[in-house]
């Protein structure tokens, strides 16, 4: 049995009250009024290096306009004043949206992990796989903050659904009024359909969690297969069920983010985003307990195969990445080609560095195979890989939210580690529950002795 | 190349990697073992040297991958820009998106290819070589080890039975 170290429980603590700070504190100095969030802006300019560049583009580009626009200068300063305040009460809703944004993708980064955790595991027993049955018990433990961590999410969720926040542009009927595409749209996307559906979407979720875990403990104990058998056809079942409310929940809970917007393979990427994420957070949590001399059962081979795991599925992430940014970038339809626009101009640090992270350094790092059977290089490439892809959340939700408003400081981070601590402390605690080998399970001996 | 082998018979993988352990406990030369199948862990039990084709294939493929982005350069851009859906090609990094299936499959097709030459040359195999295996049933379902000897033919010959060989012969040198 593992217990719950006071040190690491008192870290869990320590970074959920700092992430807390973080998070109230973006809250509180969240703009109230047009005026505030043009003040905000304004100093940013003086300040910031980032804001100097932007102002210096958009001088240059004035310049040469310059000479063709004296003429009717007079007609368009009426227009342009109008224009103006439209911009100022975007403004003020990108900087009011920016906390919310923070605390949404760390929330649903860390949920992902766990659903993705749960796809892998469900695979694993749907596969009667031989070799991962030793790492069961970790799996489960990722999993139990399934349900804590979805209902955070939906709660943000119902949050927007309430015109607390305006992350869901279509959520709002002056919106969708003056919209025809999104007005298309409204029997799929309206509040009470949509949050119908996230819990929908949970409940299922966490009723395969819940059922495998017992199936799981009860094979512990038991003299026959028959817990193993129904948790192989619960898992297979499983498998089909989540792919199509996988697919559904990435729409609805970040594509929709961008209502015009879509793309048709973007279920996938969502899907191997988390699944990659899942994997690496088993590997790392694996590797926290073989150093503190538990699951003295998982041998290298086995962080090994993990280590395999991430590099293929970083490979498959850049894959789907890469299928969706060239058809849009080589089609170049205008109501496609925004979206990649928006992230190149404007995101330019976040959207290649996270390639960078992504692919280029696990790909390098974990090409080798013993670099694989290292601890350390899984370390130090799961790290990478977490982080990349609190990216890649950070660049589908912030371009929508938040537009060139964007800042990694003190609410993204507080955001970061409100959920780093809330993971570790649930996830830890669900360790201690269960012993770490699931001793019943009948393809434990090959498991045990499997070997590279 | 006047030594003299002696041959061992084995029915079963399994047999045949326990045999192999004991054969080196005592210190027994192998000098070879021909299977009709690959036995995973035999290179391990063999003592052999670790394969480097891993590092060729990084090496072949970091090729392949010049040679495309040289081949794909001179193609769409120098030899014969075109306009493709609005995006002449004048600039290597403003096209490179699409660019990167050819990068992609060219690196595959170097690397793989040029493994399997690597291979080849370094297991001297050409078309219409003489097979080099003593006994055409190791192409079938037995195991052959070939142990150098040294004036110990009874020895081998008890330690071979002992660990589960179905046959065990001296052949004739016929070399020189």
């Amino acid at each position: 049995m593992y217990t719950f170290s006071n040190k690491l429980r008192n870290l869990a603590f320590a970074f959920m009250a700092i992430g807390l700070a973080g998070l109230v504190y973006g809250f509180l100095s969240a703009p109230k009024t047009v005026e505030d969030a043009k003040a905000m802006v304004a100093t940013e300019h003086h300040e910031g290096g980032h804001g100097e560049e932007h102002a210096d583009e958009a001088h240059a580009e004035e310049s040469t306009h310059d000479a063709h626009q004296t003429e009717d200068h007079s007609a368009e300063a009426a227009h342009g004043e109008e224009h103006d305040a439209s911009h100022d009460e975007h403004l003020l809703h990108q900087l009011q949206n920016k906390p919310w944004a923070a605390l949404y993708v760390a929330a649903f980064f860390f949920f992902m992990i766990a659903l993705g955790t749960l796809a892998f595991y469900a695979i694993q027993r749907a596969a009667q796989a031989g070799w991962s049955p030793v790492l069961y018990r970790v799996m489960e433990g990722i999993t139990a903050y399934l349900l804590p961590g979805g209902i955070i999410v939906i709660a943000i969720l119902a949050m927007s659904g309430f015109h607390m926040n305006h992350l869901f542009i279509w959520m709002d009927p002056e919106v969708v009024a003056h919209d025809k595409l999104i007005a298309g749209k409204v029997a799929f996307l309206n509040v009470p359909f949509f949050l119908g559906r996230a819990v929908f979407f949970l409940a299922g979720w966490t009723a395969y969690r819940f059922i495998s875990r017992k199936f799981s403990l009860a094979q512990d104990e038991a003299s026959d297969n028959s817990n193993h058998v129904k948790n192989f056809r619960l898992s297979a079942g499983f498998l089909v069920f989540f792919i199509v409310t996988e697919s559904i929940m990435s729409w609805d809970w970040i594509m929709s983010i961008d209502p015009h917007w879509f793309s048709t393979l973007f279920g996938w990427y969502v899907f191997a985003s988390m699944f990659v994420s899942g994997i690496t957070a088993i590997a790392l949590i694996t590797i926290y307990l073989k150093s503190k001399g538990l699951l003295e059962f998982v041998n290298d081979s086995h962080i090994h195969d993990l280590g395999k795991f991430m590099f293929g599925v970083s490979v498959f992430w850049t894959y789907l990445w890469f299928s969706q940014f060239m058809l849009i970038w080589y089609s170049n339809i205008p109501e496609e080609v925004t979206y990649f626009i928006t992230r190149i101009e404007d995101y330019n640090i976040t959207f290649f560095g996270m390639i960078a992270m992504n692919f280029l350094f696990p790909l390098l790092i974990l090409m080798n195979s013993d670099y694989k059977r290292t601890n350390y290089f899984i370390i130090m490439a799961g790290i990478v890989i977490i982080l990349g892809h609190y990216l890649d959340v950070f660049n589908m939700i912030m371009p929508s939210a938040v537009g060139d408003q964007w800042f990694i400081g003190i609410p993204e981070i507080g955001g970061f580690f409100f959920f780093l601590g809330l993971f570790i402390y649930i996830v830890f605690t669900a360790l201690t529950k269960a012993p770490l080998l699931a001793k019943g399970d009948p393809y434990m001996g090959e498991s045990e002795r499997f070997h590279y | 190349m006047s030594n003299q082998v002696i041959h061992a018979l084995y029915d079963d993988d399994d047999t045949l990697l326990s045999a192999v352990k004991e054969v080196r406990a005592k210190k027994h030369h192998i000098e070879e073992i021909y299977t009709p199948f690959p036995v995973h862990g035999l290179d391990k039990a063999m003592g052999l040297e670790e394969t480097r084709i891993a590092i060729m294939a990084f090496i072949y493929g970091c090729i392949g991958f010049g040679v495309a982005v040289a081949m794909i350069n001179f193609i769409m851009i120098e030899d014969w820009p075109q306009n493709i859906g609005g995006k002449p090609s004048f600039s290597f990094l403003e096209n490179m998106p699409a660019f990167v299936p050819v990068m992609f499959e060219m690196t595959v097709f170097f690397a793989a290819h040029l493994m399997v030459i690597t291979f080849y040359l370094r297991s001297r195999l050409w078309p219409f070589k003489e097979a080099e295996n003593p006994n055409p049933l190791t192409t079938d379902d037995m195991f052959l080890m070939e142990i150098e000897l040294k004036n110990n033919e009874k020895e081998l010959t008890a330690l071979l039975k002992e660990t589960g060989a179905v046959e065990i012969t001296v052949p004739e040198n016929t070399e020189e």
